[in-house]
């Protein structure tokens, strides 16, 4: 197996001698590639967002922003990385670099004060100055020519930064900077390596001292090493586990890599379900399935950031089995089923089944969830409350998400997913049965409301309250009426 | 117009313009502390040995374990310290402690050659601790009158003569959350020795002549033998003023003893466990007011959250009660102050510095009493301002003289801001949308500029020119971001008469400026840029002496304007680099140093009285939010700000500091959350928002849609350099309106005429059991559906 290599800035380098637990972030500083800072460590901040290449969605190749700190470097065996000194072109010898667009911007305009957070609000922006259908998107809409409070009239969508955190500008100047940048011109090699196809996925056996980080080409391969290691850990986007690593310093024997096996990147939509590859990242099933299913439109963007999107999968979100995730909820509304493999074979488990137990659930060791299947037609009413302190990349207190079928003003069927009270995401069938066969009225929401104020045993803590988080999912279901019958109404 | 506010023909100063590391910022090139590191030989690692209990003795601390780990070179503790055992400035702040003070108090600190093996090492120490009980939260400490440090009274005029007068009597609590800076740059120092055993340390700091004093007196070594050095700081708000001075000890320590250089920089979790934050405060309060709503008597008792040591909390307690009045004349007042001493990190300053705490109390107070005198809240603050010619004083008799500037900034602001129309729209809104109201209100501050204790208000600078003609300067304060070197190279381009790319500026050190003052209370431009002015005006003196030789004439009637000398009524001219490279031939010195100090300042804690205060610094803020009455979740729609920084140095960086201050004190009002584990459990004491996942700061969703700064004009500012003002800190107090408008807004969901008390910070759970409270004070909703606790939220 030839050795660990990853192209920084369009240089390769050996991996060797890093620890398999090392993260990108770590890696490129000890290689004096100091621009990529640590903030939090924990994907919060994107001090550490840098650019990677990685399989397109509208073209071969897309440049997408990722946590660096979050990322073992093992993971990025033959893969592209661009950091904020990549980004500028070395001048002639003597003269200074001719910075990337998106840095003259962030520079002129006063975007950085004190700079720390700046290489990686660069990086974040670099990508979005990139995404294919950033402007073509927005032209063929007249609402959007203005821009809107997130969009800019060139079609720059704020939550691509929304994983970036400023302490001193207060945004202002990095908005202005954002909306202003143009178009990657055809000599721009960063535009133009979009063209071409993306880094192969790269069987990796990485190991220092007695850890081992392990990539297979196939799914088969995977459960078999599964079967064998049951201790070990599988990754996808590592967007949870590097937390584990940088925050509690858990430290794993063996590390799994599964976040490019084809069978889990599959989306297929059937005539009775849509199918939903385990490993694609947020952002791929998001662009992807391009508001087909409008409770998961709704509830992308208030998943974490865009730079975690990027990396996290419904695999993952599932997989931790956190009673906070945010599309437990969705997808128990959406009435989801898992498909779990294991070296044997496979099995369907609706989602409902699922969760046993705080953080746990039927999965078996060995196992793996493939994909997510949403069954078809789709109820036409449907909603995603999340209740948290700030509107973008924040943990629910709760979420609650509804999916509704009402005909000629009876509730015909409902379904509600709960997060944030309980020790797994729960279906709220009690709820459901109070609005089942009701008419859509003001009386029967009051008193299905009260029903859903009682699910579950929320508890206090720093997000909120326990009677707060019960107030808001009686408060969520009166808010729905509310948005419905107005929508009537106007 | 005074002479240090003179601007020259063609000045720099007043040139908008990006930040001077703008270019290496954004291309990743710009280093801070930590990064250092990667172009250092053979650095040690430092790791903190945290404790992880709120309070108790150590009966044995058992390092062997540690040293038995791999990597791990030696534990630090405090039998290591040739000096003083002590980081503060006050005696009461050990380095290594005998008693753990508070939750995650570092006992130890292990070196490692990884900063893996540190950590390891770190955890393998043993400690035995025999616990002790601990007082968490300020209630606790009030209740246990546990207080330490000064306990300041601020009288002025007759408090019972002003009740006796008054129409309106009204009492009230009200108890707000501290802050965490949260730079994105943590604590970090990297410390050297050199052959002759003279210490080196590069430092995340604010104040490295205090480092450098605190790192002598661990060390037991004169301070000629320290030197401290801030490249920049990724952020500090206050935080790098008082707290790096111990870890930066840690560092040298470590590296006197081992010989090599030994570097730390604490992780998120450790720097939010470790660090100080700024103070929350609680206020009991007791006002008069006649029957037009003027204010006639305050007594006001401020209790601040100190924590464990009393780092910088008098003087912080002492600028809240400075600013109780805001912009608001109080005939009388009787204004007392506590420091509560509590076990948790110890707090510290924080942009502001207790100015904001005491300006909170007072606009919290108007925003509550207005509907119970029956007057919109606009109205009741616009008839308590300071009036110009009446003679006014602040409580602690500073005369006030710029009051006209407090109604100038607010009648333009709602000016700027349509507000008269903008009221209409809110109320049509509000009367057709049952479950969103909108609420707009304005608020104003007045922010006292300099140190209060005199003596810190003074600032040196070296200035050097080459005989190239290139200048390089080295001032005392430090960049954190704020654009002080920005500043101070348009200053020393202006006074110089020179282009701006002639000027270079050194990084900040101790041996090139000594004694310097912390970059700190907003007066780095103030203090520094008079100390580069004055040193530039001696050498421009010598050299408009050599310029008249060479062109003849008087050297007063020598300009040197963009770098092109020329006498008055002449043709004839001389370049700057001729110009200079004829003076070193002539041997005149082309090197200066350069000091100011402000005058006219005089202040006596003991009796509280005196004029602190060079000048104020003025602002308004109008702000328009939106609520959703079935979350209580909202978003700011609009501000718009006029703000007085005098005659801008440079307008770009000043409206950088500006928004950035605004959107920080939103965040404080708002959004950030400390919370600490109150309960009797085993985690007593532990904060429970020790990360950025927990612990929110504004993001991208909390800019306001539209956000409008005007800087006021023609504001010359006659007491400082180049007609500028202070700008660091006041604009963050621009944020009181975003919280005003969060209650108004939560009172339109009920009767009018409701006064809501409003939790600081107002989450939107916050903002939802105000809504709840509103709600039930109509007659038409059930009482007893408000949740219990609603009373308790409020006030914790």
């Amino acid at each position: 197996m030839v050795a660990a290599r990853i192209t920084v800035n369009g240089e390769e380098k050996q991996i060797s001698p890093a620890a398999p637990h090392t993260t990108v972030l770590d890696f490129l500083r000890d290689r004096g590639l100091t621009g990529t800072k640590e903030g939090c460590a924990e994907g919060e901040c994107g001090a550490c967002s840098v650019l990677v290449a990685r399989p397109g969605v509208n073209k071969p190749t897309d440049w997408v922003a990722v946590n660096a700190c979050l990322v073992p470097v093992a993971s990025l065996d033959g893969q592209e990385v661009i950091t904020s000194e990549g980004l500028a072109t070395a001048g002639e010898p003597g003269t200074p670099p001719a910075l990337h667009p998106v840095q003259e911007e962030m520079a002129v305009r006063g975007g950085s004060q004190c700079g720390y957070c700046t290489p990686g609000f660069v990086c974040s922006m670099a990508a979005e100055y990139y995404r294919p259908d950033r402007c073509a998107h927005d032209e063929g809409s007249a609402d959007h020519a203005e821009g809107d409070a997130e969009h800019g009239p060139n079609g720059f969508d704020l939550h691509s930064l929304s994983g970036n955190l400023c302490r001193c500008t207060g945004y202002r100047p990095i908005r202005d900077a954002a909306f202003a940048v143009g178009e990657p011109t055809d000599e721009d090699p960063l535009a133009q390596r979009r063209e071409q196809a993306p880094p192969a996925a790269v069987a990796t056996e990485y190991s220092q001292d007695d850890s081992t980080f392990l990539r297979k080409d196939t799914l088969a391969e995977t459960l078999q090493v599964l079967r064998e290691r049951p201790d070990a850990v599988v990754v996808a986007g590592s967007t949870d586990f590097g937390v584990e690593v940088n925050i509690r310093s858990r430290r794993a024997e063996c590390v799994v890599a599964i976040d490019r096996l084809p069978e889990l990147r599959e989306l297929r939509v059937e005539s009775d379900y849509i199918e939903i590859g385990a490993a694609l990242t947020l952002t791929e099933i998001e662009r992807r399935l391009d508001g087909d299913v409008p409770l998961l439109a709704e509830l992308f963007p208030q998943f974490a950031s865009r730079l975690i999107r990027n990396s996290g999968t419904l695999g993952g979100n599932l997989g931790t089995g956190s009673p906070i995730g945010d599309s437990p909820p969705v997808l128990l509304a959406l009435e989801a089923s898992l498909v779990l493999a294991d070296a044997d074979g496979e099995r369907v488990v609706p989602l409902a089944d699922y969760f046993t137990g705080y953080r746990q659930s039927v999965r078996r060791p060995g196992e793996l969830i493939r994909a997510v299947r949403v069954p078809l037609p789709l109820s036409p009413i449907t909603a995603f409350h999340k209740i948290a302190k700030r509107r973008f990349d924040d943990i629910s207190s709760v979420a609650v998400a509804f999916a509704l079928d009402i005909e000629g003003g009876v509730v015909r069927k409902a379904r509600i997913g709960l997060g944030g009270v309980a020790a797994t995401p729960i279906r709220s069938f009690a709820t459901e049965e109070a609005l089942e066969g009701k008419p859509w009225s003001a009386e029967t929401v009051e008193a299905a409301a009260r029903v859903l104020r009682g699910e579950g045993t929320p508890m206090s803590d720093h997000r909120a309250s326990s009677l707060y988080r019960s107030a808001m999912l009686g408060q969520s279901l009166l808010k729905l009426y509310a948005q419905t019958t107005e929508a009537v109404s106007s | 117009m005074s002479h240090l506010s003179e601007r020259p023909e063609k000045p720099v100063v007043g040139v908008s313009m990006p930040h001077e590391s703008a270019f290496q910022h954004v291309t990743g090139t710009a280093l801070y502390t930590d990064d250092l590191v990667q172009r250092t030989k053979d650095v040690l690692h430092a790791y903190p040995v945290q404790v992880m209990k709120a309070r108790g003795r150590i009966t044995a601390l058992r390092t062997e374990p540690a040293l038995a780990v791999p990597g791990v070179v030696r534990v630090l503790t405090g039998a290591d310290v040739p000096g003083e055992n002590d980081a503060g400035m006050k005696h009461d702040e050990p380095l290594f402690p005998d008693e753990v003070m508070f939750h995650g108090h570092a006992v130890a600190w292990v070196l490692g050659e990884t900063l893996e093996a540190a950590r390891l090492g770190a955890a393998a120490v043993e400690v035995d601790l025999e616990e002790l009980p601990s007082l968490v939260s300020l209630q606790d400490a009030i209740a246990a009158e546990s207080y330490h440090g000064a306990r300041p009274l601020m009288v002025h005029g007759d408090i019972d003569a002003g009740f006796a007068d008054s129409a309106h009597v009204l009492t009230g609590e009200f108890q707000f959350a501290g802050q965490e800076h949260f730079y994105l740059e943590t604590h970090a120092a990297l410390a050297l020795v050199d052959e002759n055993g003279q210490v080196f340390i590069q430092s995340s700091t604010q104040h490295p002549s205090e480092t450098q004093e605190i790192v002598s007196h661990v060390l037991g070594v004169p301070a000629h033998e320290i030197t401290v050095q801030c490249l920049r700081m990724g952020g500090g708000f206050g935080g790098k003023e008082m707290q790096p001075h111990g870890f930066a000890a840690i560092a040298a320590l470590g590296a006197k003893l081992t010989g090599r250089p030994v570097r730390f920089r604490l992780n998120r979790t450790q720097d939010l466990t470790m660090s100080g934050k700024r103070h929350g405060f609680h206020a009991k309060w007791k006002i008069g007011f006649d029957a037009d709503g003027r204010i006639q008597a305050l007594d006001a008792t401020l209790v601040a959250d100190g924590g464990w040591s009393l780092d910088l909390s008098e003087p912080v307690l002492a600028r809240a009660l400075c600013h109780i009045d805001n912009t608001y004349w109080i005939p009388n007042a009787r204004v007392a102050g506590l420091i509560a001493k509590t076990n948790t990190v110890s707090n510290t300053a924080f942009r502001g510095f207790g100015g904001p705490q005491g300006m909170l109390v007072i606009e919290d107070i108007l925003g509550r009493c207005a509907p119970l005198l029956g007057l919109d809240p606009m109205e009741l603050r616009e008839r308590n301002f300071y009036q110009p010619g009446q003679g006014q004083t602040t409580p602690y008799g500073q005369p006030i003289t710029q009051a006209e500037r407090i109604s100038t900034v607010w009648q333009q602001v709602q000016d700027d801001a349509g507000i008269a129309d903008r009221k209409r729209e809110i109320a049509a809104f509000n009367a057709a949308h049952p479950h969103t109201k909108r609420a707009l209100a304005i608020t104003g501050i007045k922010f006292g500029i300099s140190f209060n204790l005199t003596a810190f208000n003074q600032g040196g600078a070296l200035v050097l020119i080459y005989k190239d003609g290139s200048v390089l300067i080295n001032h005392g304060g430090t960049e954190m971001g704020q654009g002080l070197h920005t500043k101070m190279m348009q200053v020393a381009a202006t006074t110089l008469g020179i282009p701006l790319h002639k000027v270079r500026l050194a990084p900040t050190r101790t041996d090139k400026v000594p004694n310097t003052s912390a970059t700190a209370a907003s007066s780095g431009a103030d203090l520094n840029g008079g100390a580069i002015k004055n040193a530039c005006e001696q050498l421009r003196g010598r050299l408009l002496q050599v310029a008249a030789s060479q062109l003849g004439g008087n050297a007063s009637d020598v300009r040197i304007v963009e770098g092109v000398a020329r006498v008055l009524g002449s043709d004839k001219e001389l370049a700057w680099d001729d110009l200079v490279r004829t003076a070193y031939f002539q041997r005149v010195q082309l090197s200066a140093s350069g000091f100011y100090r402000t005058e006219g300042l005089h202040w006596d804690a003991k009796s509280f009285r005196g004029s602190p205060f060079k000048y104020f610094a003025h602002g308004a803020a109008a702000t328009e939010v939106e609520v959703d009455g079935f979350t209580g979740a909202y978003r700011i729609r609009r501000v718009d700000i006029v703000h007085d920084v005098g005659d801008s140095l440079s307008p770009m960086i000043d409206i950088g500091q500006v928004e950035g201050g605004f959107v920080q004190g939103a965040g404080w009002l708002t959004l950030e959350d400390l919370r600490w584990d109150t309960g009797d459990g085993p985690n007593r004491g532990r904060l429970l928002t020790q990360a950025a996942s927990t612990y929110k700061l504004p993001s991208f969703s909390e800019m306001p849609e539209q956000f409008n700064v005007t800087l006021l004009e023609n504001a010359t500012e006659e007491g400082a350099v180049y007609g500028s003002k202070a700008v660091g800190e006041p604009p963050l107090m621009l944020a009181f309106s975003v919280r005003e408008a969060l209650r108004q807004a939560a009172a339109a969901f009920g009767p009018a005429g409701a006064s809501v008390d409003l939790a600081s910070p107002a989450t939107p759970e916050a903002v939802y059991w105000a809504i709840e409270s509103v709600r039930g004070a109509d007659a038409k909703r059930d009482v007893s559906e408000i949740p219990a606790g609603v009373t308790a939220l409020s006030n914790a």
